[in-house]
C-alpha cells in the first residue's frame, strides 16, 4: 500500500476563489492510503515546495497528489520536489482544480465538490503508480535551419557561433528571404540590404555553416538529439563549386522574358540567372521550364560562354542524408494573394500593388532603380491611396482572408506613406485604416511623424471600390469620423496585404509531428513561457513562422531559438519520458493495429521465440516500442485489440482506477 | 436531361425573350426545361425578417414541386434565383423556420431543402459543361467584346449562393468565352443598378446604372449581357450608348435558335 500525501493548493484566489480548499484537503484525507494532507496559498512556491519536501521525509510518503494547476504548468516543478526529497518523480500526480475546476466554474460548492473529485481520481491513480526512471540517448551535435531568411540566418550565426555547425536549407537559389527584398527597414529607415547583406555573407564565411540552396527538406525521422533527413538538393544545372557568379550567361541568354520572381514579376529575367547581385551563394541558376537548352537541346550558349566550365545540363536533384541533433523551423511567410479581393481591381490594373511590390518600386536595385514610376505607364503617380488591412482582421465567417492582424502593416504603410511624401513632397498620400496599431520601441513616434512632419492624410475607414477608369483609379471610400463618402481619383493603389504562413510550413509540419494553428502558423510549447520551442521536442521556431512578426523581433526569437538550440547541443547525453507505450509479448497476437496508428513509427515487429507447453518452442511475431521515439500518446494502447499495449506512468489499470474514483 | 424549370412573373411578360431564348437553348444542350404546375411568383424580395413566411411559401412548393420529381430546380431570373436559393437554405438550416413552413402547408410530406438550385448559368457551368456548350455552338460570336453584368443578386450573399467569387467571378466570362467572344473586365461588374430605388428616386438609380455602363464602355465593350430583368431595366431606362441583352439571347445567337424564336 501507497502512503500518499495531498497538497491543495490556493492559488491565492484564482483556486481558493471558487474552491474551499480546506474542505478539499479534509475530504481527501479518508481517501485510501491517504496519509497527510493540507491546503497552502502557493504551493509551487519555495515555502510550499518545502512542505512537500518536509512531508516526504517526515511521513514516509510513497506517493504525492498536488491539487493546483494544469500540470502543463507545473507538473516539472513538483516532480523535481518530489525527487529532492528523494522520491521517484513519477509518483507524483497533479489533479488540476484550476484551469478545469475553479477557472470554469463560478459557484463555491460546485467547484468544491468537483475538486474533491479530481483528487479523489489523482488519489486512485497514484496508489497504482510505480517508479519510472527514464532512458538516455546520444545527441549529434548539428542543427538544421530550415529556411534562409533573415530569422533563419540569425539563428545559424548564433548556434555557429557558440561552436556547433549548422546547416540551412533554403528552396529559393539565394538566401536572404524577404528582407533582401525590402527598401527601408523602420524605424530607423537604414536600408535592408546594407543591414542584411553583411549578414548573408557571414555565413557563406563561417565555417561551421554549410547552405543548401535551392534545396528542400524532403523527409525527417528520428526525434530529439538524433533527427535524421533527407534534403533535396534540386538540380540547378550549374555547378555551384565552380560557378565564379560572374554572370557573363546571365548576359548572353537568348531566354530573357522570364517573370523574375525576386521582383515580384514586375520585371523579367533571363532563362539562367542570379537572383540579385548580393546573392549568397552568388552563382547562377537555370530555371528549367525556360530554358531552351533544357527543353529541346538546342541552344547551350550559356555553356560557351561560360570561361569556368561550370554549366552542367545534365545534372539531377540530390539527396543529402544528415544527422541532427535540432531543428530550427524558420520558414517565414508571404502575402496573400489578392485574386479573392477584386474590389480593389488588383486583377484589372497594374497600377493597383502590394506593398511588397511597393517596396520593389522604391528599391534602388528594383525594377525602376528606386524612381517611383506607375508599372502601367512609368509616369509619376501624384495620388497615392494606401489601403491597409487588406485581408486583415477579417470576419471569422468570411471565406476570404485572415482573422488576425497581420501586425506589420501599420508601420511599413507608415513608412511608405512618409517615405514618399519626403521623396516627392508634390503628391498626396491617403493611407486608410481601420486602427492605426504601432505599439513597440519608438514606433508611435515613427507613425506620428508620417502625419504631423511629413502630412500623410490618414483617414478611419476602408476602402470600398477601386475602378480603372482612363489613367485614373477612381476610389471610393468611407471616411468613419465625419461620416462622409469620399472618392479620390488615384494614379496609384497600394494594398497592405495580409501575410500568411509560407506554403511549405504544413507538409513540414507533418513531417517534423509539430502542431501548427488553425492558420497554419507554427504552435509554441506554451504561449508565454516557452515561445521559441515547438511542443515536438527538439523542433524550434524562429521567426513569422510561428505569428506576424518585424524584423527586430524576428531577429530577437532568432536568437531565443539558437539560444535553446544550443543548451540541447551543448548537452552528451539526453534524458528521455520514460512515460512511453511498452508490449507485453505474452499477450501480443501480432496482428499490427499498434503500428498501423503509431505516428511516430516507434513500433516494429519481430519473430521471437517463445517457450510452449511440454518442451516445445515457438515463433511468434510480436511487436515492440522503441522508448527513444515513442512519444507516450497512447493511440496504440487504445487500438491494441488484446490488450497487450500499455502505457508506462498512464497504464490502463490506473485510468479506470481514476474513472471508478470520480463515478463513485 | 429533365429538370424543373421556375420561369418568373417578369419572363411571362417584360421579359418573354429571356424565357424563350432558354427553354429554345436548353433543348439544343440535350436539357429539357419542364415548367412547374401553377407556379406562383417566387416573392420578389427575400426578406430577412424571421417571422415572414408568407412571401417564402411559393418558392418552397416550386421547391418541394422538384423534390417530388427528384429533379433539380433550374431558374434564370436572378432575382427568382435569389429568393429561391435563400429559401432553400433557410429550409436546410434554420429548423424553426422549416418547420413554421411545414405546419403551415399542412401537407403530408414534408420539405427541408432536398432540392438542388442551379441558377440557369450554373446549369451551363455544372450540368453541362463549358466545353460541351463550345462544341454545340454553331455561330461562334467571335470579335465581340461582351461585358458581363453580374449585378448585387446574382453572387449575394456568397455564404448561401456559393456560386462564384462575388468580387472576381469568372462564370459569366468562361460562358462568354465559351460562345466564342471575349470577355471584358471591367471593376463595376457586380455593382448595383439601383433597384428598385428607380421607382423613388429614378436620378439615384440613373447614377448607379450610368457608372455601370460608363464603366463597361470605357473597357471597351460593345455588348453587355445580363441575367436580370431590372438590371436590363435600368440600364436601358437610363439611357445606355451599347445594347443590354439577356446572356440568352446570345446564347441563342451562338447556338443558331435565335430566328426561330423571332416571330
Amino acid at each position: 500500500m501507497q502512503r500518499v500525501g495531498v497538497f491543495v493548493c490556493w492559488c491565492g484566489s484564482n483556486i481558493a476563489g471558487t474552491v474551499d480548499v480546506a474542505a478539499v484537503a479534509e475530504a481527501l484525507k479518508n481517501e485510501p492510503g491517504v496519509v497527510f494532507s493540507t491546503d497552502y496559498q502557493y504551493m509551487c512556491s519555495q515555502a510550499g515546495q518545502d512542505i512537500i519536501k518536509n512531508a516526504i521525509a517526515e511521513h514516509n510518503l510513497t506517493g504525492i497528489v498536488v491539487c493546483s494547476c494544469s500540470p502543463r504548468m507545473h507538473e516539472a516543478t513538483f516532480r523535481k520536489t518530489a525527487a529532492a526529497a528523494g522520491l521517484n518523480p513519477y509518483m507524483v500526480e497533479i489533479a488540476n482544480i484550476r484551469e478545469q475546476c475553479s477557472w470554469v466554474h463560478k459557484d463555491m460548492t460546485t467547484g468544491t465538490e468537483k475538486a474533491i473529485i479530481l483528487g479523489k481520481a489523482a488519489v486512485a491513480k497514484v496508489n497504482l503508480n510505480t517508479p519510472l526512471t527514464p532512458g538516455e540517448s546520444p545527441v549529434t551535435k548539428r542543427a538544421l535551419v530550415i529556411g534562409g531568411g533573415i530569422a533563419g540566418i540569425q539563428t545559424a550565426l548564433d548556434i555557429a557561433d557558440a561552436g556547433f555547425p549548422v546547416d540551412i536549407v533554403e528552396t529559393k537559389p539565394t538566401i536572404g528571404g524577404k528582407m533582401a527584398q525590402l527598401d527601408k527597414t523602420f524605424p530607423t529607415l537604414d536600408c535592408a540590404a546594407c543591414i542584411l547583406t553583411p549578414k548573408m555573407v557571414d555565413v557563406a564565411q563561417n565555417e561551421k555553416i554549410r547552405i543548401f540552396s535551392y534545396s528542400e527538406v524532403e523527409e525527417v525521422g528520428g526525434f530529439v538529439g538524433n533527427f535524421d533527413v533527407k534534403i533535396k538538393k534540386k538540380a540547378r544545372y550549374v555547378k555551384e563549386d565552380i560557378c565564379t557568379g560572374c554572370g557573363a550567361c546571365v548576359d548572353k541568354c537568348p531566354m530573357k522574358k522570364n517573370p523574375n520572381e525576386f521582383n515580384l514579376g514586375m520585371d523579367n529575367r533571363p532563362a539562367i540567372y542570379i537572383p540579385f547581385a548580393q546573392a549568397v551563394p552568388k552563382v547562377a541558376t537555370i530555371d528549367p521550364n525556360a530554358c531552351n537548352m533544357l527543353k529541346n537541346g538546342k541552344c547551350g550558349l550559356c555553356a560557351r560562354v561560360c570561361a569556368a566550365g561550370a554549366i552542367d545540363y545534365t545534372q539531377k536533384d540530390e539527396i543529402i542524408e544528415e544527422k541532427y541533433g535540432a531543428i530550427v523551423v524558420a520558414t517565414g511567410f508571404n502575402p496573400i494573394s489578392m485574386e479573392k479581393f477584386d474590389e480593389f481591381a488588383y486583377n484589372q490594373s497594374k497600377d493597383v500593388i502590394t506593398s511588397l511590390e511597393f517596396e520593389r518600386l522604391t528599391n534602388a536595385a528594383g525594377p525602376t532603380a528606386g524612381h517611383l514610376e506607375r508599372p502601367s505607364d512609368g509616369k509619376s503617380p501624384k495620388t497615392i491611396v494606401f489601403v491597409q488591412c487588406v485581408g486583415s482582421r477579417c470576419d471569422a465567417c468570411s471565406e476570404k482572408g485572415k482573422e488576425y492582424c497581420s501586425k506589420i502593416c501599420c508601420m511599413y504603410t507608415a513608412k511608405h506613406a512618409m517615405l514618399t511624401r519626403d521623396k516627392y513632397p508634390d503628391t498626396d498620400v491617403y493611407v486608410f485604416y481601420i486602427d492605426v496599431r504601432t505599439p513597440g520601441k519608438n514606433f508611435d513616434e515613427f507613425y506620428r511623424r508620417a502625419v504631423e512632419e511629413f502630412g500623410v492624410k490618414y483617414i478611419k475607414g476602408m476602402v470600398g471600390k477601386v475602378t480603372p477608369e482612363g489613367d485614373k483609379l477612381k476610389v471610393q471610400a468611407s471616411d468613419l469620423l465625419s461620416n462622409k463618402q469620399l472618392h479620390i481619383d488615384a494614379d496609384l493603389v497600394v494594398l497592405a496585404a495580409a501575410i500568411e504562413p509560407d506554403k511549405s510550413a504544413r507538409p513540414l509540419a507533418t513531417m517534423l509531428t509539430a502542431s501548427m494553428d488553425t492558420n497554419d502558423f507554427f504552435t509554441e510549447a506554451h504561449p508565454k513561457l516557452r515561445p521559441v520551442e515547438s511542443p515536438t521536442a527538439g523542433v524550434f521556431l524562429s521567426g513569422a513562422c510561428q505569428g506576424p512578426k518585424d524584423i527586430p523581433e524576428t531577429v530577437s526569437q532568432a536568437g531565443a531559438a539558437a539560444s535553446k538550440v544550443i543548451g540541447l547541443l551543448a548537452k552528451d547525453k539526453l534524458t528521455g519520458n520514460p512515460c512511453v507505450a511498452h508490449s507485453n509479448e505474452l499477450m501480443c497476437n501480432g496482428c499490427s493495429s499498434c503500428e498501423r496508428v503509431c505516428p511516430y513509427g516507434a513500433i516494429t515487429y519481430e519473430d521471437k521465440e517463445f517457450r510452449m507447453p511440454n518442451r516445445t518452442t515457438k515463433i511468434r511475431r510480436v511487436a515492440s516500442v522503441n522508448p527513444a521515439v515513442c512519444q507516450g500518446c497512447g493511440a496504440c494502447t487504445v487500438a491494441c485489440p488484446s490488450g497487450a499495449m500499455d502505457l508506462k506512468g498512464f497504464a490502463n489499470s490506473q485510468i479506470i482506477a481514476e474513472v471508478d474514483a470520480i463515478c463513485k | 436531361m429533365k429538370v424543373s424549370y421556375f420561369p418568373g412573373c417578369t419572363l411571362k411578360n417584360k421579359a418573354k425573350d429571356l424565357d424563350e431564348y432558354a427553354r429554345k437553348s436548353a433543348e439544343v444542350l440535350g436539357i429539357t426545361l419542364e415548367e412547374i404546375q401553377d407556379w406562383q411568383c417566387c416573392g420578389g424580395v427575400f426578406t430577412t425578417a424571421k417571422n415572414e413566411i408568407a412571401t417564402k411559401l411559393s418558392s418552397v412548393r416550386a421547391l418541394k414541386d422538384a423534390a417530388a420529381k427528384e429533379q433539380p430546380l433550374v431558374s434564370v431570373c436572378s432575382a427568382c434565383h435569389n429568393v429561391i436559393k435563400q429559401t432553400n437554405h433557410a429550409m436546410q438550416t434554420d429548423s424553426d423556420f422549416a418547420t413554421k413552413v411545414n405546419n403551415y402547408m399542412a401537407e403530408e410530406s414534408l420539405y427541408t431543402g432536398e432540392t438542388q438550385v442551379y441558377h440557369y448559368l450554373e446549369m451551363l457551368r455544372d450540368l453541362v459543361g463549358f466545353d460541351a456548350l463550345k462544341e454545340k455552338v454553331v455561330n461562334a460570336l467571335s470579335g465581340k467584346k461582351i461585358a458581363a453584368y453580374y449585378g448585387c443578386l446574382l453572387l449575394r450573399p456568397n455564404g448561401v449562393m456559393q456560386m462564384d467569387d462575388p468580387e472576381n467571378p469568372q462564370i459569366m466570362e468562361n460562358f462568354i468565352r465559351a460562345i466564342g467572344a471575349t470577355p471584358v473586365l471591367y471593376a463595376m461588374r457586380n455593382e448595383c443598378c439601383g433597384g428598385y430605388i428607380s421607382m423613388e428616386s429614378p436620378d439615384l438609380a440613373a447614377n448607379k446604372s450610368n457608372a455601370v455602363v460608363k464603366n463597361a464602355v470605357a473597357a471597351g465593350a460593345d455588348m453587355i449581357i445580363t441575367a436580370c430583368p431590372l438590371c436590363k431595366y435600368n440600364l436601358i431606362k437610363n439611357g445606355a450608348e451599347i445594347p443590354v441583352v439577356y446572356f440568352t439571347e446570345v446564347l441563342a445567337e451562338a447556338l443558331g435558335v435565335k430566328e426561330d424564336t423571332n416571330e
